[in-house]
Parts: structure tokens; sequence; C-alpha cells
């Protein structure tokens, strides 16, 4: 008989009341919101260097490389060129429509990538999550630094592509900046609320280009926002001009151009970007947090 | 037997798991009609399994105990060790633990498309090293690899390594830390004699180091060399627990059967 077995019967303590006298935790506990941040930014190394490597594997097959980071966006620009605004003209008379509307195609596809890269970051990763201990949020987040640092690079090609139309260089520039950031926070904040979601309903990674695509129709991407304000009042309105990824497009777009319409005053743009990178950004993290032990089943 | 002084590490009261697998279909139930039927009569269970793999263990083990863990293959033992780690929920029951156990694994996933240094790196930071430590060990953890003794295979992707190479260098990555209980799967069984003897050293180390150790493998010697209990598992539950010549003896003439 096993001796251990034979002593603990003796003393006769049940393992419940042996782990709590002994100081034992167990395996599956899950930490505070506060102390998981903590943790999270302990971290952050790990962050880092795991999107590094992701960016590095997924272009070191290819003979061009990290060239791919310019050159995806630029096509991607020059492919909407063509289809809106050569062949279409979707812009309807509206003057200088092709960086409006390359402003919308980039800042609409950062987020965009960074939800559907998200959604796959918990269950594209199983291997690693079963095998050792890191706090779980470490995967979207890395997730959500490969596509900022994408976007950054394509940032690069979108000012290109404003002042070859003829924009001027204003100090309204600078406003790209603390956009930029609301949007990453909100990329963030969807990129861990995706990661739950796809590893717990998997259903749902096959409707989000759906999804994707019908929100990229409501943000005013491929034409003039004015279409709303158009055809549609009260309530509606109001509804459709709430749309974060609309707010965080035309704040782009009033930055980086002159005298065009926007959705509504500056000061409301604001105040509803503010809010949604906020609220995005805490409840995604909370709604991750709450179902760290459960990641890795299955 | 002085009982009141010996410290437990690691307890488990009655550890269910059970796996979900998620579209394991079957045969004739591949067509969107057939899945549309399951829908609307709700039995979805043809398209989530259930694995109940470990059913209802119970040990104590305690500070300064290598314990080897045997059973036949698809007993439960790697996926007790995981739930020990904390890397698998437990469906009912509990297991406690002290500190924070580590699981040292030869699946332990590393990228494939990346080199063999920038594996190093990621892991180690996985496990929470800080960047300077990281830095300062990786020469170390490459060189007891062994994977550049026929060249310079550091700076090659992982997808080029042999599966022993990999399984070398994925043991080092994770041996490069200290642990409190530590938890070994398999991972002496790789590599060659030569690399195996190093490899068992280094568990030695590591076991003086840590509170208490746990040995999944197959080799019966390997078991006897450095556990002095066993558990034996078999489709889930525990056979036998005891000193290790006892339990292998046992296992050994359920095994001939």
């Amino acid at each position: 008989m096993p001796e251990t077995a034979v002593a603990d019967a003796a003393t006769g303590v049940s393992p419940r009341e042996l782990a709590r006298r002994h100081g034992l935790t167990s395996s599956g506990r899950l930490l505070g919101p506060v102390e998981y941040s903590r943790q999270l930014w302990g971290y952050r190394h790990f962050i880092g260097a795991h999107a590094r490597a992701k960016t590095a594997s997924a272009l070191g097959t290819t003979n061009l490389g990290t060239l791919w980071q310019v050159l995806t966006p630029a096509i991607n620009a020059l492919v909407y060129y063509i289809i809106f605004g050569v062949v279409i003209g979707t812009g309807g008379g509206m003057k200088n429509f092709i960086p409006y509307l390359c402003i919308g195609v980039f800042v609409f596809g950062f987020t965009q990538t960074t939800v559907s890269q998200g959604m796959n970051a918990i269950t594209s990763n199983l291997g690693l999550i079963r095998a050792l201990h890191f706090p779980r949020a470490s995967l979207p987040l890395s997730v959500a630094l490969v596509e900022i640092r994408n976007f950054i690079t394509a940032m690069g090609v979108l000012v290109v592509i404003v002042l070859i139309s003829g924009e001027p260089i204003t100090l309204e520039w600078l406003l790209i900046l603390p956009i930029m950031l609301l949007q990453m926070l909100f990329n963030m904040g969807m990129a861990l609320g995706g990661a739950r979601l796809g590893s717990k309903m998997r259903d749902i990674k096959q409707l989000i280009p759906f999804i994707m695509r019908f929100w990229m129709y409501g943000s005013a991407v491929l034409y003039p926002v004015t279409r709303f304000t158009d055809h549609l009042q009260g309530w509606k309105l109001h509804l459709v001009e709430a749309n974060p990824m609309l707010v965080f497009i035309e704040l782009y777009r009033h930055a980086l151009m002159e005298d065009i319409q926007l959705a509504g005053s500056p000061r409301l743009l604001w105040t509803e970007a503010i809010i949604w990178a906020a609220v995005i950004s805490v409840g995604g993290f909370l709604y991750f947090w709450r179902g760290e032990k459960g990641y890795g089943r299955g | 037997m002085a009982d009141n002084e010996r410290v437990p590490t690691v307890i488990a009261d009655d550890a269910h798991i059970i796996y979900k697998i998620v579209g394991a279909i079957g045969t004739n139930q591949n067509s969107p009609l057939s899945a549309f039927k399951r829908v609307l009569t709700r039995t979805n269970s043809a398209n989530i399994r259930e694995v109940h793999a470990v059913k209802g263990v119970s040990f104590v083990a305690y500070r300064g105990e290598a314990i080897g863990l045997i059973g036949s293959n698809g007993s439960g033992k790697s996926t007790l060790l995981r739930a020990v780690a904390g890397l698998l929920p437990v469906a009912k029951g509990a297991i406690f633990a002290a500190g924070q156990p580590s699981l040292l694994g030869v699946n332990a996933a590393l990228m494939a498309d990346l080199s063999g240094e920038r594996n190093v790196e990621l892991g180690c930071l996985a496990m929470g090293m800080s960047p300077s430590e990281v830095k300062a060990r990786t020469k170390e953890i490459i060189d007891f690899s062994g994977i550049n003794e026929r060249g310079d295979f550091a700076s090659l992707p992982m997808r080029t390594y042999s599966s022993g190479m990999g399984a070398r260098l994925r043991f080092s990555i994770a041996a490069a830390k200290q642990h409190d209980v530590l938890l070994i799967d398999e991972a002496l069984a790789t590599g060659d004699a030569k690399f195996r003897r190093r490899s068992e050293a280094r568990v030695r180390e590591l076991r003086a180091q840590a509170g208490t150790v746990f040995l999944v493998s197959h080799s019966e010697q390997t078991i006897r060399d450095t556990c002095e209990r066993a558990i034996w598992l078999e489709s889930g539950s525990i056979r036998a627990d005891g000193p290790t010549e006892d339990v292998l003896k046992e296992y050994e003439t359920f095994s001939k059967k």
C-alpha cells in the first residue's frame, strides 16, 4: 500500500483542508484584474518578441520580405483607385476624392485585420498555450501590435498619396497622433474581446467577413459621408453616425484634408472617439480576463 | 515516519479532466443537410464530443519526492501533468499546488519558421525571464542543446531541424529555468545517448532545487533511476500508488498479459 495514502487516512484530514493548511493554491486560480494587468506588463517583452516573430514568419518565405509591408497598402490603394475613382466614380463630383477614399480604406483595414486576426489569436496558438504559462492576453495584444506596426507603414504610404493629391501640410496633421492612439486602444479591446469570442464560439469566425463588410459599408469608406445626411434623418442618422469606425475615419480625414464636409462637429467626433476607445478597451480587457483560465481546453 | 514534518506540494482531490473536441464529425454527417438536422433536433453531440481523460484522481505529493507516472498509451498521464501545471482546467474536483508548477515537455510548441536562436528568445520570454537574462542565457541554452555541433544550425529556421534536434532545443529551453514543482513529460527519452546523459544530469540538478519532480516516461529504467515513488494510471484512474519497485512489478505483470 502507498505510505502516503495510509498517512492521510490516519490523520483524517481532507485534501482540501490539507491544501489550505499548507498554503497551496488551486492551479487554476484567477488573478484580479489589476494584478493581472501588472503581470501582463511584466510580459511586455514577450508580447513584442512574439509580434516580431509573427511578422518575420509571415513574410519570411517571400522573396521581397518586409518590402510587402509597403507594397500591400500601396496595391490596396491602387485597386480602390481604379474601381471607385476611375471606373465607378462614387465620389459624385466631390473634389479630391482619392485621398478621401484611401484614408477610409486604410483606417478601416487597420481595425478589420486586427479583429479577424484577433479572433484567431487563441485558437491558432493552442500549442503554446498548453505548453507554457503566460498571461493569455499577450496573444491578442501581440496581434494588435503586429497590425499597429503594419498600419504605421501604411500611414507612410497614405501620407504620400495625400501629398501627391495636392493637400497642403498643416498643423492639423499632428492630430493624427492622438487619433491613432485612440484607434489603437479601440483595436486592442476588439482583439481581446474577439479572441475570447473566437475561442468560445467558433462558428462566429465564419460570419466575421460578412459582419466586417456590412460594417465597412456603414462607415462611409467608399462614398462621401454626406450621403447619410442626404438620405437619413433623426435617430437613424444619429445611430449611423455614432459608428466608431465612421468617427475614426472622419477624424483622420479632418486632420489630413482641407475643407471637407464632416459627419459632425470635430468636438462631437472627438468626444465619441474617446468614449468608444475607453469603453471598448476596458470592456474587451475585462471580458477576456474573465475567461483566462478556460483557454486551451478542447 | 515523521509525517508531521512532510510538506505537501501537490494535492489532487478527485480530479476529473474532460476534453471537449469540436469538429469530430463522424461518417455520414458531412452534408449540410445532416448539419441542419442536428441543429433542428438539438443533437449537437455529433459535432462536439467529450473525452473523459482523467477520472477522479487523488494523491498527495510531498517536498523532495520524485514521482514517476506510468501507464499504457492514452491512459491520461500527460493530461494529468498538464492539469497539475494549470494548463488544462479540471472539470470536477481540484488540484492544489505550491507556487507555479512548470511543465517540461517535448511538445512545447515553437515557431517553425523562426531560427533556433529566436525561438530560444521567445521561449525564455514566455517563461517570464527578463530580456537581459535571456541575452545572458541564450548561448548557454544553445550549447546545452548541442544543435550547433554540426554547423551553425541555431540561425536556421526550426523547420529545417531533425525531430531529435527540435526536441533537444525545446528541452534545453524549458530546463533553463528553476522550478518549485517540476513536471517532466517524456523529455528524457529524446535525443541520442550523449544528450540523454546530459539531460539526466540536468534533471537531477533541477530536482535538487525543485520541491517535487513528476516524471512521465515509458522507459522503466528511467523511472527506476530517478523516482522512489510511482503512480500507475490506467484509463484515467489510479491503479497503484507506492514505492517504484512494487508498482513497476504490478505494472509488468499487467502489461505482459
